[in-house]
């Protein structure tokens, strides 16, 4: 299988603290990777530094999106990250509260138009047709989502569950190639969380989004996993098929005390 | 070389006096993260009622240290009242808004504050009487340094000594300390933040307040708008320093003053407030985590 | 309501109050002719007016706290977007208003026009503000800066190589727009509240340079004699002139009007909300952080520009005085108080706080301290402003709209 996204040696240290030790990581083509381990563990910071948000102090990180060429990202800003085709969602849900669930999705269209200040100001017909055409493929990528009956409502009116997946809408809308969600389960109920497994099957299917997800919810990540990496105190110590981790006595040390069956 | 200790003295005198108002600065900024833009305004204010106590008490006859004495008890308890109930109209129900928020609201209660007492007292400069006795072991160097300075010397060095101590030993300091932290954790273990928070707004309401009443009494005149420029380059001197530092407002102002001075002796005494803007500009474009500070990354 | 309990409450509060202002408002000390005023007076006055604003002040905290659990159950539009919306309304309301703007200044004196004149370059320069404080959420506190590089661009030039008004206002616009990408530009990547620190201090800087670079600027005396603009060569009366420019500035406004508008529903406008909302997952959706701050900081500095522009031109005299930096709070008061963001809001606020201290002369010695106490109140009762900026909606195929669309 191609690759996608390949990260080798990737080290971030904070002062004296060092929270990522050399991880290399790999996400093919359609792949669905889960990057798990206990709280604290790094995988949060890993998500920053592949992303842009925290400059890593070694290693590096390069996407070749599909038909492509291989594009080092290390040390690019966020935005540049996401122009390349890697998009992210937050574990705390970071929308724009006072804008509508569409407007939203259209801030994740932004990289993908080109209109300047003169376009709108004055309204040239290329800018009339980039806006109609941005409303309406993103009311398509929340239709997508099922977020189609919120479409005016502010986001910060919308309830917990739909908060979430209007992170996903929004980071679907830059048209990323691969797509890393941190915890997009958190806080949701069984009903809501199978929801979520299909969406994301989905989005892989349908769509031909890679993806690679931060999640604490083993069922979730055993049943949606093409593979898993697992990290403690800022180390890889596992990567292979579901079945291989839950048999790993390493992971099974790290998340002592806490349950791994599915 | 009589020039050069004159201007080291009287930078050392400047950053006495911000530092006398950037420690409250930096306790605020340390503890909610807010720019408390009023706090200029309490320095003044503890001047104004200084002024008033002096007057009254000159009037009456009284001898020079006790007016000292009584129009600096009754200036820092004033400010202070006037830090604490700030504090509780203007900044208190903003806590869980944005920052720009409270921001805007301290700017608003700064210029409320300077009307105030424009309207209520004047817009001109008063006379402000000498409080400060001249010391006879200081008549040989009286060119040089004056006694009010050598008093605000002291009194910069006994206030830090004393509040790095409230600080570090007692109940209230760790209180302080562990508010500053994480707020949110410090309301679970059982620290009342409430009184934690208007405990820093008193704290650093009476230090400013000394410094109000001292500088008054040093330069002999006050209006209703010295609290503005002086609480500015104080806050410069707070995130020179390494804001939410206290050695650090200290250090901060020390080396303002003291650039300040030279700058006004040697270079140009015209442009004296564009060196102290430039400063600030440049600390805070350049190190906006100051000399002593850290830097912190925003928690994604 | 009114229990013993509220009522004690308030009897402590104006205590306390009493206390407090006792000897700022009561005492009144001259050294120099060792007399001594008491005004008890006013610690009476303190006390009343505490003890019933006390009230208003907790009745106020309980709306507001009811106010945010409505406001989440039903999504209703406040009640001037609702007028807007309203056709039977609205249309005769734009005619008669259209009427009244254009005889404004037939009908009123021209001390009225000229007052009117100066509100309308608040609303444009309010407006500008709100690009960067409203929208992009820039606290910039040095914004009168560029007010002035406005000002004085038409100033010195007429000054030195006789331009007129027409040709100054697009080098004033200019101008300010490069002070704005120049001092923008090293700035922006402060934090908020440090951000706010450097403006004001950038707008100092500006204002003492002016104030003491005597041969450029001719200091704190200033420059006079700048000619009002000019109507194809023609000679205008004083009158005339007054209300050529009246109308210059209603022209001004209205075009200031449909390009913020404009601005605000575009791709830009977009990204500005969202920068101001989050930054960190704005720039995750993609934005480019420091070039979508810097146009907003420019485009906001060259409103600036064109108002300073104006004001030189209506005011045919300027000096430093004219730019410190309570003018930057009275216009961030401005936007504050209409609504952060919100266009009609802008409008609403300037007229408000220009022209009611004008008319009620009693008021405008206490200005400054409203416009304070403004500040205060606006962010803790209502810091969305008076009219509230309520984003755009879109109708689409298939979905029962529930809510008026555009």
């Amino acid at each position: 299988m191609k690759p996608i996204l390949e990260v080798t040696n990737l080290t971030k240290d904070f002062g004296g603290l060092r929270a990522l030790d050399d991880i290399s990581l790999t996400v093919g083509q359609g792949e669905i990777v889960a990057l798990i381990g206990p709280n604290g563990a790094g995988k949060t910071t890993f998500f920053n530094c592949i992303t842009g948000i925290y400059p890593p102090t070694k290693g590096d990180v390069a996407i070749i999106p599909p038909g492509g060429k291989k594009i080092f990202i290390k040390g690019l800003k966020p935005n540049h990250v996401t122009q390349q085709g890697m998009a992210r969602t937050f574990q705390n849900i970071r929308l724009f509260q006072n804008m509508t669930v569409l407007e939203n999705v259209m801030i994740g269209r932004h990289c993908r138009m080109s209109a300047g200040i003169p376009g709108a100001i004055f309204r040239n017909p290329a800018t009339v047709r980039e806006e109609k055409k941005v409303v309406e493929d993103s009311y398509g990528v929340l239709e997508k989502i099922g977020l189609e009956q919120f479409v005016n409502e502010y986001a910060k009116n919308l309830p917990y569950g739909a908060q979430r997946r209007l992170e996903i809408a929004r980071a679907m809308a830059t048209e990323p190639s691969i797509l890393l969600l941190d915890e997009p389960a958190a806080g949701m109920n069984a009903r809501e969380t199978k929801e979520l497994d299909d969406l994301i099957v989905r989005i892989r299917n349908q769509e031909k989004i890679s993806i690679l997800l931060i999640e604490h919810d083993m069922k979730l990540v055993m049943s949606l996993s093409d593979r898993i990496y697992v990290v403690d105190y800022g180390k890889k110590i596992a990567e292979g098929p579901p079945m291989e981790i839950k048999a790993n006595p390493a992971v099974i040390k790290a998340y002592l005390g806490e349950e791994l069956d599915a | 070389m009589d020039y050069f200790i004159e201007l080291f003295l009287g930078g050392l005198t400047r950053g006495s006096i911000y530092a006398l108002i950037a420690l409250g600065y930096t306790m605020v900024y340390g503890i909610i993260q807010l720019i408390n833009f009023a706090h200029g305004e309490i320095y003044m204010l503890g001047a104004f009622t200084a002024l008033i106590v002096a007057g009254i008490l000159t009037m009456l006859g009284w001898n020079q240290v006790a007016i000292l004495v009584i129009a600096s008890i009754v200036a820092v308890v004033y400010s202070a009242a006037y830090g604490f109930t700030i504090e509780k109209i203007a900044y208190k129900p903003l806590r869980q808004a944005p920052r720009l928020s409270a921001l805007i609201s301290a700017i608003g209660m700064s210029m409320f504050l300077q009307y105030y007492v424009l309207l209520a007292q004047t817009s001109n400069f008063l006379p402000f009487p000498n409080l400060i006795p001249d010391f006879k072991f200081l008549e040989p160097i009286e060119h040089i340094v004056r006694s009010s300075e050598i008093v605000i010397y002291a009194t910069t060095a006994i206030v830090m000594v004393l509040l790095t101590g409230l600080i570090k030993f007692t109940k209230i300091g760790k209180a302080m300390r562990a508010t500053a932290q994480d707020r949110d954790m410090a309301m679970l273990v059982g620290v009342d933040v409430n009184k934690v928070i208007s405990m820093t707004f008193i704290v650093g309401s009476a230090t400013a307040a000394l410094g109000g009443v001292l500088i008054a009494s040093h330069t002999g005149q006050i209006n209703y708008y010295i609290g503005f420029i002086a609480g500015i380059k104080a806050f410069v001197a707070a995130v020179l320093g390494g804001i939410g530092s206290m050695p650090g407002a200290v250090l901060g102002s020390l080396v303002l003053g003291m650039s300040e001075s030279f700058f006004t002796g040697y270079i140009s005494s015209d442009y004296e407030d564009v060196f102290a803007f430039l400063f600030l500009v440049f600390t805070l474009i350049f190190r906006p985590s100051g000399i002593l500070g850290r830097t912190d990354t925003d928690k994604v | 309501m009114f229990r013993f309990s509220e009522i004690k409450k308030s009897f402590l509060v104006a205590l306390w109050l009493m206390f407090l202002t006792f000897p700022i408002m009561v005492i009144r000390v001259n050294t120099i002719y060792k007399t001594i005023e008491w005004r008890w007076e006013r610690m009476f006055m303190v006390g009343i007016g505490a003890f019933f604003l006390s009230f208003l002040w907790r009745y106020l905290h309980k709306k507001k706290e009811a106010g945010e659990k409505k406001a989440e159950e039903a999504g209703t539009l406040p009640l001037a977007q609702r007028l807007i919306k309203n056709r039977q309304f609205s249309i005769p309301a734009a005619i008669g208003l259209g009427i009244f703007i254009i005889a404004f200044p037939f009908i009123f004196s021209m001390y009225q026009t000229n007052i009117m004149t100066t509100a309308l370059i608040y609303v444009v320069v309010g407006l500008g503000l709100n690009i960067v404080v409203g929208l992009a959420g820039l606290l910039d506190l040095g914004y009168v800066a560029f007010y002035a590089v406005g000002a004085y661009s038409y100033a010195l030039l007429n000054h030195h190589f006789g331009l007129g008004f027409w040709a100054a206002l697009p080098i004033g616009a200019t101008f300010a727009f490069l002070f704005g990408v120049i001092l923008g530009f090293p700035v922006l990547r402060l934090r908020g509240d440090y951000l706010a620190i450097v403006t004001l201090g950038f707008g100092e800087i500006i204002r003492l340079i002016l104030e003491n670079w005597n041969a450029f600027s001719f200091g704190p005396s200033g420059i006079a004699n700048i000619p009002r603009p000019g109507f194809f060569g023609m000679d205008l009366s004083l009158s005339q002139s007054i209300t050529y420019v009246y109308f210059l500035m209603i022209g001004m406004a209205i075009f200031t009007i449909f390009v913020v508008k404009r601005l605000q529903d575009s791709r830009l406008g977009r990204a500005w909300i969202a920068l101001r909302e989050d930054e960190v997952a704005c720039q995750a959706m993609g934005i480019d952080k420091t070039r979508t701050k810097l146009s907003a900081f420019a485009l906001g500095a060259t409103w600036a520009g064109i108002g300073g522009v104006v004001f030189a031109a209506k005011t045919t005299f300027i000096n430093p005085a004219s730019f410190t930096i309570w003018e930057s709070i009275i216009i961030l008061c401005i936007v504050v108080l209409g609504g952060m963001g919100s266009v009609l809001g802008v409008i609403f606020g300037a007229l408000v706080l220009i022209l009611l201290p004008e008319y009620l002369r009693a008021f405008s010695e206490y200005r400054m301290l409203i416009f304070g106490a403004t500040l205060v109140t606006m962010m803790v009762f209502r810091p969305g402003g008076i009219i509230t900026d309520v984003r755009k909606t879109y109708k689409f195929k298939g979905l029962k709209d529930k809510q008026p669309t555009v």
